[in-house]
């Protein structure tokens, strides 16, 4: 990563006058800071709102809709912990489309990678079957980070040397991991005892991932949670993410200043692969205890409007995916108590997304929190209007 | 603050757009508070009723108007639900996945359910077993008769249905009214439950009209409609006449066969009023009938049996009512192995049964009642079905 030095050096702020510089940088960032956090905050509230009117049409009692919502998913520590459980694999999956973004790729692989995930992990579980319950399990999360991780980096490296849109490969690879997925499960790996529900065999109740202690969610939350801090630190706080920060910027500018563009892209697919492939080991460690179809349930799939609602930040993805949890263990309970069908929080979810991708052409358009617009004279600012 | 002033000195009105709209945003959240504020007390006193009203949680695995899997427990469901004293809470589309574990926990201790029915054969094992383990005082009846005494919990149920006995009869009208003599079964997986209901079918079928085949297709999974339409119209233009499935959802087969004006035979749930013209008859659920025994024992403290399994004679199934295009003889016909099993006279798995690769299954002079266990294995496709099991 040689060529990422001449880059790194180019301090964000105007540079020359300095207190003038350091200052603005500041206020700059908190600024920033704010416009990236209150814009996707207004855009929950409207989406609420809107879902309100939506209710309302529906005929349900609109406040008694968000008062269920609320004790669904956030109003006792019960439904917290549901939240957070529901919140779990969406962190991982979610990663697996926030991280290539800023190379500027849109993957969309993250399900096969769970799929393949799941299912290396619980062949290294019957290899080792018997040997200690920490090489088991430390074997299955390798397992499954190395083919998830090998299945998008396949992605990656069709994109970066041979020019394949990666979202259609990324797209049509999830049918053909679900179709290995079921030929095996399904085949060769059947348990011949799993008469009507075919499944691999078992790998074991030793072998289980438990619960976090005091609570009822499993060690995956804390997988996750730690993957997306570790992506959020490789990404936006290295050489490394810069440079394929870069490469999202102008991938043929960053070859030419000598960044290594496909190790690169296929490097963070790889990463981003396996964070999706652990999910997979999750399911089958700590929810199945045994590989079979019930884990295609479309995690991966969540996981990209997860990313996107995020704004592919890998921190934004802790809260968003909690929300997203929070929206589905509250689903349940508006269906038991308001009589509403269960496409009710699709609709939710819907709305959400298109709020928050449309609030986001509203970024710069408010001029106390447009950063654009510190050191520049206001005749500059209104010449450029009239120009405009 | 933070300085904002000698940046928003362009368009001071702006910052009042944008502080409107956050004091709007937070007053719309502390609003939300307070209206949860009230109706904790009602929530709570709801609790304290839920305790003497009894409260039955039933949870699908697809949608509850599916006309198919779901609706068949939704519809056992509404009868428990007019039941007195009695409250039912459902919830519909919950996976296999730890979210069908929250779900009977959220039942639980949000609704204040007693008795649990979570209605998909896959939630079994490990979810209910896990969370049974978790609330040894609720009972939870599972679909799918999986039970075993001594290994699994105490407070947990299974029952299924032999609904082949019921595809048997189904398999006798469509033998007897076809005219090319070839059946059509668009099938999910090829495990034994589906095995079985496509030989049932096929038995039935060719006990009244030998010349008669079933051409079967498997789809690879519960609810796939897109491959389901397929598959009925590739079958239609083979020259099959007379379809029926086992699907989750058998909505696009009965669409599909209507329109392209060939018959159709029903499974789960009646679906009479999708084809009004080629809906022979059905092979139905009667989950009512068990829904409510079950109630009636757990709340009046009786001891409940953790197998319960039936056929015709138990009233677990039942046929659809007769569609226009069956003939007298037909429903004489079926009317009468009808009578026969309910009776327990007639046995479907009387040898010598062949499979479609002429290898003896059941041995002349043999027969395997519906309790026989070998049936759960069962692992062949009989004479007369075309079509291979995939492995």
């Amino acid at each position: 990563m040689s060529g990422a030095g001449p880059g790194g050096s180019v301090a964000p702020g105007p540079i020359g006058v300095h207190t003038r510089a350091a200052e603005g940088d500041l206020r700059a960032r908190v600024l920033t800071a704010a416009e990236a956090m209150g814009l996707p905050l207004a855009g929950i509230g409207v989406s609420f709102a809107l879902f309100g009117i939506f209710v309302g049409i529906a005929g349900a009692n609109v406040p008694d809709v968000y008062y269920q919502m609320y004790r669904g998913a956030f109003g006792s520590g019960f439904s917290f912990q549901n939240t957070l459980v529901r919140a779990a694999p969406l962190m991982l999956t979610a990663l697996c489309t926030a991280m290539p973004a800023q190379l500027g790729l849109v993957i969309i692989g993250g399900e096969g990678a769970l799929v393949l995930g799941a299912l290396a992990a619980t062949i290294a579980a019957h290899a080792l079957d018997g040997a200690n319950a920490w090489v088991v399990l430390s074997s299955m999360a390798l397992a499954g980070a190395t083919v998830g991780g090998g299945w998008v980096a396949l992605q990656g490296a069709l994109r970066a040397l041979r020019g394949v849109n990666e979202t259609i490969s990324s797209l049509l690879l999830n049918y053909i991991a679900i179709g290995i997925f079921k030929h095996l499960v399904e085949g060769p790996m059947r348990d011949p005892a799993s008469l009507n529900k075919p499944s691999t065999r078992p790998i074991g109740e030793a072998n289980a991932l438990g619960a976090i202690p005091g609570t009822d969610v499993h060690w995956g939350l804390v997988y996750g949670v730690v993957a997306c801090v570790a992506a959020y630190v490789l990404m936006r706080r290295t050489v490394f993410g810069f440079a394929a920060k870069v490469i999202g910027g102008n991938a043929r500018a960053a070859q030419v200043s000598g960044l290594a563009v496909p190790a690169i892209v296929v490097v963070t697919c790889a990463l981003a692969g396996a964070a999706a492939g652990v999910a997979g080991m999750v399911e089958v460690a700590a929810v199945h205890g045994t590989a079979n179809a019930s884990l295609i349930v479309g995690y991966g799939y969540t996981g990209i409007l997860v990313a996107f609602l995020a704004r592919q930040h890998p921190l934004g993805i802790l809260p968003v995916a909690v929300l997203i949890g929070g929206i589905g263990a509250s689903g349940g309970l508006l269906q038991r108590t308001e009589h509403l069908p269960d496409a009710t929080v699709n609709v939710l979810q819907g709305i959400l997304f298109i709020v928050i991708l449309a609030g986001e052409t509203l970024r710069g358009r408010f001029g106390a929190l447009a950063p654009r617009a510190i050191g520049v004279p206001q005749s500059v600012r209104a010449e450029a209007k009239r120009a405009a | 603050m933070l300085e904002l002033a000698p940046t928003s000195r362009g368009a001071p009105w702006l910052r009042w757009l944008a502080l409107s709209v956050f004091t709007l945003f937070s007053l719309s959240c502390s609003k939300g508070q307070e209206k949860t504020a009230a109706p904790v007390d009602s929530a709570s006193a709801a609790t304290v009723q839920a305790q003497k009203t009894f409260t039955a949680g039933f949870v699908y695995v697809g949608p509850k108007g599916d006309y198919g899997y779901n609706q068949a427990h939704a519809q056992g469901a509404a009868i428990v639900a007019a039941m007195p004293g009695v409250k039912v809470r459902e919830e519909e589309n919950v996976p296999e996945t730890e979210d069908v574990q929250k779900t009977m926990e959220s039942m639980i201790e949000l609704d204040g359910a007693s008795v649990v029915f979570p209605t998909s054969f896959g939630y079994f094992d490990p979810h209910i077993l896990k969370v049974a383990q978790k609330y040894p005082k609720v009972t939870f009846l599972h679909c799918g008769g999986l039970y075993q005494e001594g290994k699994h919990p105490a407070n947990v149920g299974s029952y299924f249905g032999y609904i082949d006995e019921a595809q048997y009869v189904a398999g006798i009208v469509a033998g007897m009214t076809t005219k090319t003599n070839k059946l059509g079964f668009i099938a999910a997986k090829p495990i034994p439950q589906v095995l079985r209901n496509i030989n049932s079918f096929t038995l039935g079928a060719r006990s009244v009209n030998p010349k008669a085949t079933t051409s079967v297709v498997f789809t690879g999974d519960w609810s796939l409609p897109v491959k389901e339409a397929e598959a009925t119209n590739s079958l239609v233009d083979q020259g099959v006449d007379v379809l029926t499935m086992h699907v989750d959802s058998p909505k696009v087969i009965v669409e599909t066969a209507e329109k392209r004006g060939v018959f159709v035979s029903g499974y789960h749930a009646d679906q009479a009023a999708l084809a009004p013209k080629g809906y022979l008859t059905g092979a139905l659920w009667n989950w009512g009938k068990v829904y409510s025994d079950y109630v009636k024992w757990i709340q009046s403290g009786q001891t409940y049996p953790h197998l319960l399994r039936g056929g015709f004679k138990e009233g677990f199934i039942k046929m659809s009512p007769y569609g226009p295009a069956v003939s007298e003889a037909a429903k004489a016909k079926a009317d009468e192995a009808k009578a026969r099993l309910t009776a327990g006279t007639l046995v479907i798995y009387t040898g010598p049964i062949k499979d479609n690769d002429s290898k003896v299954v059941v041995p002349a002079g043999t027969s395997f009642t519906q309790t026989d266990i070998s049936l759960e294995k069962m692992n062949y496709l009989v004479e007369g079905v075309v079509g291979k099991i995939p492995s």
